[in-house]
């Protein structure tokens, strides 16, 4: 996994609630059996005018230039703030897959599904929950500003406005020491191998139909 | 020993290890596995020259892009077909036991674990699909997972998770006329919202529950994800022991008698503390219809859609504001007055016997409207569709214009040809209705299996409730 320690970056407004995975990235491209390449295709049916389907040249498709991703101001954003319940439905990991392919590296919303915001963390995304209120602001300070741009700095949990202002946000001890460190889930799991072996052979003896 | 929740003992029984901030390591007792969420799992593991640490505990089978009309011919779409012969290759090398395409026992996950017994009270399962929460329905801690802890299961058996909190979610009193756990579902999300489940696994209690079939319990279960929850939970009853006797995969007669006797404690204890409770008066559940697109975007089939301009919150107002746009709705139009334009019968959510039979009674002796161009029933499983031909379901439905399909996730998500077309309009029993689930620029309202059928018939909504 990416290493993610901080980043300063122009911020993607996408001003609406409950974005579902569906819309990150429609499912005729989960037909595929890789884990890259789906960058192209995040936010497929709001970013391109014509019906994408896996295969296709991305470059010669005709863009929604309404739509925030294609707007010049916004290009290069490694940075997406959203409104509330970011990455609802499904829980295709294909979503995160997509959103890091495109190059961000943090979304911010003041709410996000549980199973979209774990599987974030496997992928050297960072999400950050931040307050309705707050998130708000940085939807206008963008609006207001052309060059607005934020410091997210997850070693010290806090997002820097251009004006000076701080935000500090939670991350999970554990979430955020992978992160910080790249470092993958299995391995740090099979180290407690005996572990793992002794509850199995605990619960396998007490409930012997588990094992049929 | 203070009283615990049904959650707690489940979360209890499986924890592995625990660190001091919370996070835990917890043990996967059943892990189901489909085409579209495994391939980049499966190869993880074979670049890094790990093995499946329990093949036991793993179930495959394809159902998201499968056809459901001439199978015998094989997957058209060679993009799909790779993806499935993909799983077909990796469960071989790996030595999973897997229901191929031709297999009777082929269907929808969700469909297909529970009616072979593989999935138990008691149990954790996971499954790279957020609708696992399906499962909860036997009182088994059920929840969907990325494709990375897919891998993370099948190298150890274990899922990193942190505890989440309880809620009750209580249905009190009887069911009125026509009105199914579907219905109930949709009154729960309209009423706590798509996020109010956030963080939390519900479970759901109360006589209108305990009066719910395990298909029923199973829908509802279904559709907690749509309110926020990974897990959904019901106690375990007798309902759920007659269920599971006799089951393929599950217990045999030597230890049977010790598996009821331990499942029989799956309830939550008198005075257990959940951290939000919701009450609901089934008698005041009216059958659901969505307008939106979002699941909470609903109202009973004798409202009206919902007018925007009287919504104070801004971000609901203007969510509402662009989905009725994109649904091509006018702000107050009744709900029956609605024409449709193709109608669903299956998905995860209602495609078990019970709601081929709800949809049945519907159609028997009817012709689907004129103006509806397609009305496809797609029964969960292979399984399914037998006993329903045994019943004669099937001649109801083709005598009625209906077509009669093989199993599969089919117009739940149009992976494959079943979908709608920009604009048309479709009364469906699956789960979502946001925009595109069911094809680009199809429209979806979420019903019930009997509101669906009524609807083919009508051309639009009607109150079943009335018929
Ligand atoms: S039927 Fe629909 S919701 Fe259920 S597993 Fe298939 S695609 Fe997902």
């Amino acid at each position: 996994m990416r290493k993610f320690t901080q980043l300063n970056s122009v911020v993607m407004p996408l001003d609406r609630a409950n974005v579902d995975t569906d819309a990150i990235i429609p499912k005729q491209f989960l037909k595929s059996i890789n884990r890259a390449g789906f960058g192209p295709n995040a936010f497929d049916e709001w970013r391109y005018l014509d019906h994408g389907e896996p295969g296709m040249d991305n470059s010669q498709r005709p863009l929604n230039m309404d739509f925030v991703l294609n707007q010049p101001r916004f290009q290069g954003a490694q940075i997406l703030l959203a409104r509330e319940n970011f990455g609802c439905g499904s829980s295709r990991e294909h979503a995160p897959w997509a959103l890091e392919d495109y190059g961000f590296r943090v979304i911010i919303a003041p709410s996000f599904a549980d199973i979209f915001f774990n599987n974030c963390f496997k992928n050297g995304l960072l999400p950050i929950r931040l307050d309705a209120e707050k998130v708000d602001t940085l939807f206008k300070s963008i609006a207001a500003q052309d060059d607005f741009k934020l410091t997210v700095d997850l070693e010290n949990q806090r997002i820097a406005l251009p004006d000076g202002t701080v935000y500090a946000f939670e991350v999970d001890a554990f979430r955020k020491h992978c992160l910080l460190n790249g470092l993958d889930d299995i391995g740090l799991t099979l180290q407690h191998v005996a572990e793992i072996q002794a509850f199995e052979a605990k619960r396998h003896a007490a409930q012997p139909w588990l094992v049929a | 020993m203070n009283a615990q929740t049904l959650y707690d003992k489940l979360w209890n029984a499986h924890v592995v290890r625990q660190d001091a901030d919370g996070t835990a390591l917890i043990y996967i007792d059943r892990h189901l596995v489909h085409e579209v969420t495994s391939p980049q799992a499966f190869e993880g593991l074979k670049l890094a020259g790990r093995k499946l640490w329990r093949v036991a505990s793993i179930m495959a089978v394809a159902d998201h892009n499968v056809p459901t009309t001439g199978r015998e011919q094989g997957i058209a779409d060679p993009i799909a077909r790779l993806q499935v012969e993909t799983l077909d290759k990796n469960c071989a090398d790996f030595g999973v036991n897997e229901f191929k395409m031709s297999d009777v026992r082929q269907g929808i996950v969700h469909v297909v674990g529970p009616e072979q017994g593989a999935t138990l009270p008691g149990m954790t399962v996971v499954c790279g699909d957020s609708h696992t929460s399906t499962h909860g329905a036997f009182a088994a801690l059920a929840h969907g997972i990325g494709t990375s802890e897919v891998e993370h299961v099948m190298a150890t058996q274990c899922l990193v998770a942190k505890k989440s909190k309880a809620m009750l979610v209580k249905v009190k009193g009887t069911l009125g006329k026509g009105v199914t756990a579907k219905d109930v579902a949709l009154a729960i999300i309209g009423k706590i919202g798509t996020a109010g489940g956030t963080g939390f696994a519900i479970e759901f209690a109360g006589s209108a529950i305990r009066g719910l079939s395990m298909e029923g319990r199973m829908t509802l279960c279904n559709m907690a994800i749509e309110g926020g929850a990974r897990a959904g939970l019901v106690a375990v009853d007798d309902n759920t022991v007659n269920y599971l006797k006799g089951l393929p995969y599950a217990p045999k007669a030597d230890v049977w008698d010790q598996a009821v006797a331990y499942w029989h404690t799956l309830h939550s204890d008198a005075g257990a503390v959940f951290e939000a409770v919701v009450e609901l008066d089934a008698a005041e559940i009216k059958p659901q219809v969505t307008w939106g697109t979002s699941p909470e975007m609903v109202v009973a089939v004798d409202g009206c859609v919902p007018n925007p301009a009287d919504m104070t919150d801004p971000v609901k107002r203007e969510g509402a504001e662009r989905a009725l746009r994109y649904m091509g709705l006018e702000a107050n139009t009744p709900i029956t007055e609605i024409q449709i334009d193709k109608v669903f019968i299956g998905s995860c959510t209602n495609s078990r016997i019970e709601d081929l039979r709800a949809a049945a009674v519907v159609a028997q002796g009817k012709t689907v409207a004129s103006n509806v161009k397609l009305a496809l029933v797609v029964p969960g499983s292979g399984l399914v569709k037998a006993q329903a031909e045994a019943e004669g379901l099937d001649k109801i439905f083709i005598a009625a214009g209906f077509e009669w399909r093989d199993a599969g996730c089919s117009m739940c998500l149009a992976m494959n040809d079943d979908r709608l077309n920009p604009g048309e309009r479709c009364a469906s029993t699956s789960n979502r209705n946001f925009e595109g689930r069911q094809g680009q620029g199809g429209r979806t309202h979420l019903v019930s299996p009997a509101m669906a059928a009524a609807a083919a018939i009508a051309g639009h909504f009607v109150d079943i409730s009335k018929l």
